[in-house]
């Protein structure tokens, strides 16, 4: 509250550190301990959850890493996330920018449609849309699960491209289309890259919202070859159920890509949420 | 939400580009629409009116459209049940905890993270990175570090003299899976409440306090009565997400102990897909879904009328 950097005295900030420190201890200590946990055998994890390893045993970690299945859920999870939002964007951009700028009868309408969308929580529609995959033949077909997240994810990207190309002058599309680009041609050549922030920020939105999804691959995946991380972590977990030092390495594994992320695109992914579900 | 913050702007449409006017301007738009109107009227549209239609029938889920109508059964069935009465004494429960507690907590960590203190950047990085873990992930980890016994909580607070069964207690399931919700989700309203908090002025808050406020009275009678769209939408977030609160539940209790952490789609999900009583299923998920249409709309109405000027389009003006 005190931006000013003189006239303000310096305060004791001492009790607000100690604050910061308790609840940062909240939220990273069972980070570590599952960091850690995971370099433990389980009998020495149960009498000593929290200090350091009497020795770092790396076999849990390089366990997990030897299998076949963790990478194939690894590459599952990327696979359904990265075609997902790829349909998601590009499905959206197209329906965005007749949204945002092009005058018809009727679009209002099917705009509203589109933003109703956003009031309908996945979770009602789950079985319906169980019952539709299995009459298409789609049970167990990643493009189940791709196809339903693309569906749901349309309506907030929709709304925040359309908001985005509304916002680029119509004197570039006046000056672009004298230079004889076609509507298709101002898309794809002029609008889409002008509008890189929003894409970036829907991308980030659609491709962690696939990463963590677990109820549509729970219903839709049968198949062990087919499962994304979170089917595989939970499946571990009851596998392994008694051993709990294999089970945190796994955890830390699975971490990893989402934190990963996180370290790189900290901007993009702060904002892309918070704002994404604002305006949700 | 949304409808509302488009609804004013919709109004004045753009020009439309001299070249779309033509022949071809209704074939750009309808190919241009089309991908997104067929996915969304079969993957989303259909399927809630599918629900709809089969919450009327007793129905397993096999063998096309279902036949047998028997009208409002599934949902007098429903209402009768001790699981459903349950499942809304939870969602009361979780909702309260997360407005009395939660929230006030998240705008607290945002008041200080404010402040001028080293390392705030850092501080928010860190308290905002379980919300990007999935919530698979969170449950995992926390039903180890919860388990009876061997747990990390107990030995923890052992230390105290304290031990619980946690999770597999009725007693304490509740509190248990909302300290793990605040865990995941408190850095995200945290950021909220600094979005919200940085559209504030801050020459408004300097004045106060060269008018001798106190920090408390600046924050009481200036930053709150301005964070009040902001807080209203976190609000409205929240509730929204617990009505249909089913990842966490299903990791860390699959409503248990005998149902004492139960929620409507874990008792969805149970008849729909262990017992095939898809009908039944679906007349719970049309609870939730007008359970959450009624709330979106009276708090709409009610609560968020006054905000919709500017407070909720200025959180989204960055994008």
């Amino acid at each position: 509250m005190m931006r000013r950097k003189k006239s303000t005295p310096r305060r004791n900030t001492l009790p607000l550190h100690v604050v910061a420190w308790i609840v940062g201890a909240f939220v990273i200590v069972p980070v570590i301990y599952a960091v850690i946990g995971g370099f433990k055998p389980t009998n020495e994890l149960s009498q000593n959850p929290l200090g350091l390893p009497r020795t770092w045993m790396t076999a849990n970690y390089t366990d997990v890493l030897g299998s076949h299945s963790f990478w194939l859920q690894l590459w599952n999870s990327t696979f359904i996330a990265v075609l997902t939002t790829v349909l998601t964007v590009g499905v959206s951009a197209l329906a965005g920018f007749v949204f945002a700028r092009f005058a018809f009868r009727g679009r209002e309408l099917f705009f509203t449609l589109f933003t109703a969308g956003l009031m309908f929580p996945f979770a009602v529609a789950i079985l319906p849309i169980f019952v539709l995959l299995r009459s298409f033949g789609l049970l167990g077909n990643p493009f189940g699960v791709i196809l339903t997240q693309a569906a749901f994810g349309l309506p907030l990207t929709i709304i925040i491209l359309r908001g985005f190309f509304r916002s680029i002058p119509g004197e570039v599309e006046e000056a672009a289309i004298i230079d004889g680009c076609s509507p298709f041609g101002f898309f794809w050549r002029i609008l889409l890259p002008m509008a890189r922030p929003a894409i970036a920020t829907v991308s980030v939105l659609a491709l962690v919202g696939s990463w963590n999804q677990f109820m549509l691959p729970l219903v839709v995946f049968n198949e062990e070859s087919s499962w994304t991380l979170p089917l595989g972590i939970q499946q571990f977990q009851g596998q392994y159920a008694s051993d709990t030092a294999r089970i945190l390495a796994y955890l830390v594994l699975a971490m990893l890509p989402a934190l990963g992320f996180y370290a790189v695109a900290e901007r993009h992914l702060v904002g892309g949420l918070t704002a994404g579900a604002t305006k949700g | 939400m949304t409808t509302l913050i488009t609804g004013p702007e919709a109004i004045k449409l753009p020009a439309p580009a001299p070249a779309a006017r033509g022949r071809g301007r209704w074939v750009t738009i309808a190919l241009f629409l089309l991908p997104a109107l067929v996915l969304f009227l079969l993957l989303v549209v259909a399927p809630i009116l599918v629900a709809f239609y089969a919450s009327a029938f007793r129905w397993n889920g096999f063998g096309g459209l279902p036949t047998n109508f028997i009208g409002l059964d599934n949902f007098t069935r429903l209402f009768k049940t001790e699981i459903f009465a349950q499942d809304l004494w939870h969602l009361l429960v979780l909702v309260l905890f997360s407005v009395v507690v939660q929230l006030p907590f998240s705008l607290a960590i945002a008041m200080l993270l404010n402040q001028r203190i080293r390392g705030r950047a850092l501080y928010r990085v860190v308290f905002f990175a379980p919300y990007v873990l999935s919530e698979v992930i969170t449950g995992v980890l926390f039903s180890l570090i919860l388990s009876p016994g061997s747990g990390l909580a107990n030995h923890i607070l052992s230390v105290f003299g304290i031990e619980s069964e946690w999770l597999a207690d009725p007693a304490t399931v509740m509190p248990s899976l909302f300290l793990v919700m605040t865990w995941k989700y408190f850095g995200f309203h945290m950021m909220i409440y600094l979005a919200g908090r940085q559209n504030i002025p801050n020459e408004l808050i300097e004045a106060a306090q060269i008018d001798g406020a106190t920090s408390w009275k600046t924050f009481r009678h200036i930053t709150l009565p301005l964070l009040g769209p902001t807080i209203r939408i976190s609000v409205f977030l929240s509730v929204i997400y617990t009505i249909q609160l089913f990842d966490l539940v299903w990791i860390l209790t699959q409503g248990g102990p005998s149902h004492s952490s139960e929620t409507m789609a874990v008792t969805m999900m149970d008849w729909g897909f262990k017992r095939s009583q898809v009908g039944y299923a679906s007349a719970i998920s049309v609870v939730m879904f007008l359970l959450s249409l009624v709330f979106a709309l009276v708090y709409q109405r009610l609560v968020m009328r006054r905000d919709l000027a500017g407070a909720t389009t200025s959180m989204g003006g960055r994008r």
